[in-house]
């Protein structure tokens, strides 16, 4: 079970996070939805600490980090909450100077010390499993960007995370490029990959989503399963955002 | 054969072993070490708390604002004063280590800010400590662009430690000022000096094509913007 306990989190004056709280239920999708500057990507960046909280508790099974004002949270807790979470960015951040066989190899080798050949072979499964087999010797600026996408995915799979956290996986692909990397992602959530996804991409969301977060101006608005949150919003907020979005095509607009 | 060929051919051997012995050694170690200098110094500009930031930009400062050649006479003819004497060699290579530091943090520095902020996020979002993140993504992708601005700092030097003859290191330099005092030919002499810097110097370009196409295989930074 991942949980997020009372997050709060400012950038200056700016409170970006106002106390809030989410469970992800595993073998589940939980989509954040919400506009731009609701706050989404910033919620997901605290799960795996790029964001640092003020204040406010993140759980993932038994390991704990708790953000108290003035203190520092302990390195070992940072790597291990990062250990047990997976990313994938909007912008792929594929590592450039490496293969894409070697982009999903990297985090076994370096960080949890496996054998290259062993690597290896967990690397060439999960490039199969995102149909990227033939590509696995290509330098990323050779591929598509739905290509890099899916070696992204599988990068972020390989150490086997307890949730997947997809930061806006589909919004820098144009619809055709999208349409490979959410047919990966549905496939996933089927085998009941637990993750957790920002995106405004509301055809994403319908598609794969078994929960959804609604957020704006940096509290949850309404949560709840995906069919109750898209078909019977409660919010008259909710209900505003799901209306624009839908109005704008089945793409949803960026 | 003419004069200024035989006194070419003659002068060669000792010129060349000056060269193999001091000048290119004293290039080689000092760039190496300042290299290091410089890392350090780019990593603690960078990511380390105000007072130590401040000591780098002091030192940088010094060194880019004074001559190459007052700094040499100062180590070597300065420091006796204060009990520090150096052999020549040693105040050279001090002098020249500081110096390509000093240029080298500057570039370095720029280096590692030119590799995208996602990079470190994508390596972080792995499980990589911060000296993993570094050694492994990070820095060879800065290195990647180092090499240009860092071939010339090093081409320079190549030329740079022509300044030790002044502090009676026998590097090249000197060991063409040593037969000019004997044979009067500084025309011929000099000119056969400069041959040889401008041949280390080529080898050495040559040197920078090979690893910068070496660099080139994979490409562009596609999808690494923000």
């Amino acid at each position: 079970m991942i949980t997020l306990e009372h997050i709060n989190k400012s950038f200056g004056d700016n409170h970006v996070l106002k106390d809030v709280s989410i469970a992800v239920p595993e073998g589940g999708v939980t989509a954040l939805i919400g506009a731009s500057g609701s706050g989404k990507s910033t919620l997901l960046r605290c799960v795996n600490l790029l964001e640092i909280p003020q204040s406010g508790e993140v759980h993932i099974d038994d390991t704990v980090a708790r953000l108290v004002p003035g203190h520092k949270v302990s390195r070992d807790i940072i790597l291990a909450l990062r250990r047990k979470t997976g990313m994938v960015f909007q912008n792929f951040q594929l590592f450039p100077h490496l293969t894409a066989l070697e982009n999903v190899m990297e985090g076994l080798v370096t960080v949890l010390k496996w054998p290259r050949e062993k690597a290896e072979t967990r690397a060439r499964d999960l490039l199969h499993k995102v149909g990227m087999s033939i590509k696995a010797d290509a330098w990323p600026s050779s591929l598509s960007g739905g290509q890099q996408q899916r070696v992204a995915i599988a990068r972020a799979l390989a150490p086997s995370p307890k949730v997947l956290l997809c930061d806006e996986p589909t919004s820098a692909l144009d619809p055709q490029l999208a349409a490979e990397v959410v047919d990966v992602l549905a496939e996933l959530a089927r085998e009941g990959t637990t993750m957790l996804m920002a995106t405004h991409d509301l055809r994403l969301a319908a598609t794969i989503a078994s929960n959804v977060v609604f957020l704006d101006g940096g509290e949850v608005i309404e949560a709840g399963p995906a069919g109750q949150v898209f078909g019977a919003p409660v919010d008259e907020r909710t209900r505003r955002f799901i209306s624009i979005l839908t109005a704008n095509g089945p793409a949803g607009g960026q | 054969m003419p004069h200024w060929l035989n006194l070419m051919i003659d002068s060669l051997p000792s010129l060349l072993w000056a060269c193999v012995v001091f000048t290119v050694p004293l290039t080689l170690l000092s760039f190496v070490l300042g290299l290091a200098v410089g890392f350090v110094a780019a990593v603690v500009r960078l990511f380390a708390p105000g007072p130590l930031a401040a000591i780098v930009r002091f030192y940088v400062w010094i060194i880019r604002g004074t001559p190459l050649l007052v700094q040499l006479f100062l180590i070597f003819y300065g420091l006796p004063s204060v009990g520090i004497v150096l052999d020549a060699f040693p105040a050279a290579l001090i002098g020249f280590t500081l110096n390509v530091g000093a240029y080298t943090s500057e570039i370095i520095r720029a280096v590692l800010l030119s590799v995208p902020k996602g990079q470190w996020e994508a390596a972080y979002s792995v499980g990589m400590t911060w000296s993993q993140a570094m050694r492994r993504i990070i820095l060879p992708q800065a290195t990647r662009t180092a090499v240009p601005p860092l071939s010339n700092t090093f081409i320079s030097l190549v030329k740079d430690t022509s300044l030790a003859a002044a502090i009676t290191v026998p590097e090249l330099f000197r060991a063409g000022q040593r037969i000019v005092a004997t044979t009067y030919e500084p025309l011929i002499i000099y000119v056969e000096v400069a041959l040889i810097y401008l041949v280390v110097s080529s080898v050495l370009s040559t040197l920078q094509a090979r690893i910068e196409r070496r660099y080139a295989r994979y490409g562009g930074y596609v999808g690494a913007a923000s």
